[in-house]
């Protein structure tokens, strides 16, 4: 292993992947795991919060996903969703086996900005998982935030990541909702999308930051639902999505307007994004 | 304890009407407390009353065979039901008490009756119905896109 | 470019050049005939090099036309660019071996071993897209040291350009015709009655130490003037132009402008014109394994933003219309290329113009958008 550690690293490049170790496997979701990993060659993979990194199954593919892990330390942490080729088989990687990583890329959630502000995070669906590692940073350095509130939306109860530390969170100091689209009479939580639970939220909306993950579509309802309630888009930040293939600036598919997703984003201020956001196809 | 007046003043769908207004509503309003698991109202019945929440939560439910699903919940400061306001005045679902509630219960056809009589009022009452519906339809079409089923992979 | 830096040699003496680079441990690569084109690959003698052909372009047209003398570089540019030589359209970026436990071992990098490279024959609008390559590639955060490497050491012979295409809009895009900078040596062919000769400019300390093994002479006035007014004639020749005043606010004002819908109605989305343009980067990866999955190499080949998976995110492609696919690469081009990388993409070649198989010429369709504001601004 050591000999091949070597081998492994002359001039490697940001194109070239390290090989980490699986550690840790929980099925979340039927279709989304959470993976644990550690890299063969001892370093810790530093990053900040909202970044992502390149993870690879070899010989799979390659896709981009966020880093869920916690910024403070520990091992490196991907909620997937089995959606095609790589993702299913990342999921499948048993602990003892080995997934490449590039990375880590992008720009960060600037929590520092946010600092003696309410913060508003919502997430919907697996778009938590870029959020993790900032509930947990702001959790963390909570003294120097205003109050910490979480609003989560998913399709259904059995839909929902991270479950169990919900209620740590919860019990650590944050304010946590979540709702669903549809849920039998078991669920005791909301029903209804994000957006309602922006209506209920109460915080001061001319210092207040939001943090916002999720699809598209649910993020521009939000962002309404946040403006009406007098959070302006300057201090709406939102992690997009795109078609990212390189990480480096470098293969051009995640054009966003005059925007590269994998250098500018994928954490834009939201007033950022609005004007090329209207624009059909862009 | 508050009057019912300045209860209903304090929330969101009342908020601009005049002290005059407000005191012709309260009067068609009582208070009421729900038990956990209690019915407001359920479908098919005729639809006489809404419901402005004041504490706990309230569930709109539909009935299948084998099974009970949940629309969407209510909160604090928001209003139940619609119905009472168009014929033929049947409740559309159930809605269920999730904890203890209490409510603000407002008689519709006391409220019908004096729209009709003062349309001054009658148009407030109608905006402000117009504006809740509104944001619930929205709520509801975000709901039918099932947007969570085409994310992202992580 | 002071006078003194300027030189012949006659063009007896041009294979000398190919000496010099070889003794130096040069590859050349230069303009060669190749299937009724001129594309650059690598050369040996100036016995390569399209003696006597011209190209005549159009929108939708290339053809190579016999001339009447027997220039070296009296042609415009072909469907190659230098291009091919920053971001090789298929390269393997590493190869491994993959363990029982899915971990890669003797994961190796590609070798850096490129050749070193001589690049005879680019031309002004060439040099600035390589220039602008260089920024895309090597300017950023991330630079991959096989990009670096690709780049290191290479020596680039410039031809000034004595004639312009009817595609040509150089001029527009400040971009040339004539190159001041980005080379080692600048030739001008200069074809007079009894003499075929060319000018030399020196651009750099490389480029002089190559000049001092080739049998050179000081130019003249009378050699200086005739490289001078052959620059004049590629000036005047520019055969389109491309408006670029505030080109950026013009195209992010017209996102939605029905042009775009005119222009998809003849797009086939074929991805030609982004496979010509010197510039167009865009490239996909993708894993090879042999098919007991123990070897693994990963690929990276050139790719288009007109192909509907290119801007595939799950759920669907962000850009399913032709429409939408030629809004953003001449919006690419155009304008969010200087928010992403400091300058235009387009360095006015007209490659674009005339490799596309139904004549689209982003010239007539900046044109055309201005217009519609003119317009616009016209009514009452």
């Amino acid at each position: 292993m050591g000999a091949a550690a070597e081998l492994t690293r002359p001039r490697p490049g940001p194109m070239v992947p390290a090989s980490f170790t699986v550690t840790g496997k929980r099925q979340e979701t039927a279709d989304t795991w959470t993976l644990e990993l550690e890299p063969r060659d001892g370093a810790r993979l530093e990053f900040a919060p909202g970044q992502f990194t390149m993870l690879s199954a070899f010989g799979a593919g390659e896709v981009p996903i966020s880093i869920s892990g916690d910024p403070g330390g520990g091992p490196l942490v991907h909620t997937v969703r089995a959606v095609g080729l790589a993702t299913a088989a990342i999921c499948a990687a048993k602990p003892g086996e080995a997934l490449g990583v590039r990375g880590p890329f992008g720009r960060p959630w600037p929590l520092e900005e946010l600092e003696g502000a309410d913060v508003l995070v919502v997430a919907g669906g697996i778009g938590l998982a870029p959020l993790r590692p900032a509930i947990l940073a702001l959790l963390a350095g909570q003294e120097r935030y205003g109050r910490l509130r979480l609003l989560y939306g998913g399709r259904a109860p059995d839909q929902l990541l991270y479950t169990a530390e919900l209620e740590e969170w919860s019990a650590r100091g944050m304010e946590v909702a979540v709702t669903v689209d549809s849920a039998g009479p078991e669920w005791l939580g909301h029903v209804g999308v994000v957006p309602r639970l922006v209506h209920r939220a109460r915080f001061d909306p001319d210092s207040a930051g939001a943090l916002l993950c999720g699809p598209e579509v649910m993020m521009r309802f939000t962002v309404s639902a946040l403006a009406q309630a007098g959070l302006t888009s300057e201090r709406v930040r939102a992690s997009m999505e795109r078609n990212m293939q390189c990480g480096t600036a470098h293969c051009g598919h995640c054009q966003l307007g005059p925007t590269l997703v994998c250098r500018d984003g994928p954490v834009y201020a939201w007033s950022e994004l609005e004007r090329w956001l209207a624009v059909r196809e862009l | 304890m508050r009057g019912l007046d300045e209860l209903i003043a304090a929330a969101p769908t009342f908020a601009g009407l005049s002290q005059d207004q407000l005191r012709l509503i309260a009067a068609c309003a009582v208070n009421e407390r729900f038990p956990a698991g209690a019915m407001l109202f359920r479908e098919g019945e005729a639809a006489e009353h809404f419901f402005l929440i004041r504490e706990g939560m309230v569930a709109l439910e539909v009935q299948a065979p084998g099974r009970r699903l949940v629309i969407e919940t209510l909160q604090r400061g928001e209003v139940v039901g619609w119905s009472w306001l168009f014929e033929p005045y049947r409740w559309q679902f159930d809605a269920r008490a999730r904890e203890a509630t209490a409510a603000v219960v407002f008689d519709g056809a006391c409220l019908r009756a004096k729209c009709e009589a003062d349309h001054e009022l009658g148009y407030q009452l109608m905006r402000r119905f117009a504006a809740a519906m509104t944001q619930r339809l929205q709520a509801t079409r975000l709901q039918l896109l099932d947007v969570y089923g085409h994310g992202r992979p992580g | 470019m002071s006078e003194s830096a300027s030189h012949t040699l006659e063009r007896q003496d041009f294979d000398e050049l190919f000496g010099a680079l070889a003794r130096r441990g040069y590859t050349v690569v230069g303009p060669t005939v190749r299937d009724q084109a001129i594309v650059y690959e690598e050369i040996a003698s100036s016995a390569e090099l399209p003696i006597g052909w011209t190209d005549e372009q159009e929108a939708g047209h290339y053809r190579l036309r016999r001339r009447e003398d027997a220039a070296l570089f009296g042609y415009n540019v072909g469907p190659h660019s230098w291009k091919r030589y920053q971001l090789p359209p298929e390269v393997r970026l590493w190869r491994a071996r993959r363990d029982a436990d899915g971990g890669l071992t003797e994961l190796e990098p590609e070798p850096r071993t490129a050749p070193r490279y001589a690049f005879l024959g680019a031309r002004s609008c060439e040099l600035h897209a390589m220039g602008i390559l260089d920024r895309v590639l090597l300017g950023g955060a991330h630079t991959d040291p096989a990009d670096r490497a690709r780049r290191e050491d290479v020596l680039v012979i410039a031809v000034q350009c004595a004639q312009a295409g009817n595609t040509c809009f150089c001029s527009s895009m400040g971009t040339g015709p004539t190159a001041e900078s980005g080379f080692d040596i600048a030739l001008t062919e200069v074809l007079e009655q009894d003499r075929h000769y060319f000018v030399l400019e020196v651009g750099s300390e490389r480029g002089g130490e190559l000049l001092g093994e080739l049998r050179h002479a000081p130019a003249g006035q009378h050699e200086r003037a005739a490289a001078s007014a052959a620059h004049d004639r590629a000036a005047a020749q520019m055969g389109r132009e491309l408006d670029v005043t505030d080109i950026r606010d013009l195209l992010y004002r017209n996102l939605e402008n029905p042009r775009w819908e005119e222009v998809a109605e003849r797009c086939l989305s074929c991805g030609n014109c982004t496979m010509v343009c010197p510039t167009c980067f865009c490239t996909s990866v993708e894993d090879v394994t042999d098919l007991a999955g123990e070897h693994v190499e990963r690929h990276q080949r050139w790719d288009s933003c007109f192909t509907v998976d290119y801007s595939h995110i799950h759920g669907g492609s962000v850009r399913a219309s032709t429409r939408s696919r030629y809004r953003q690469w001449m919006t690419h081009k155009l304008a969010t290329w200087i928010d992403q990388f400091g300058s235009s993409g387009c360095v006015g070649c007209g490659r674009c113009i005339a490799w596309c198989p139904v004549g689209i010429d982003i010239t007539e369709e900046a044109r055309a958008i201005r217009d519609s504001e003119a317009v616009g601004d016209a009514r009452p």
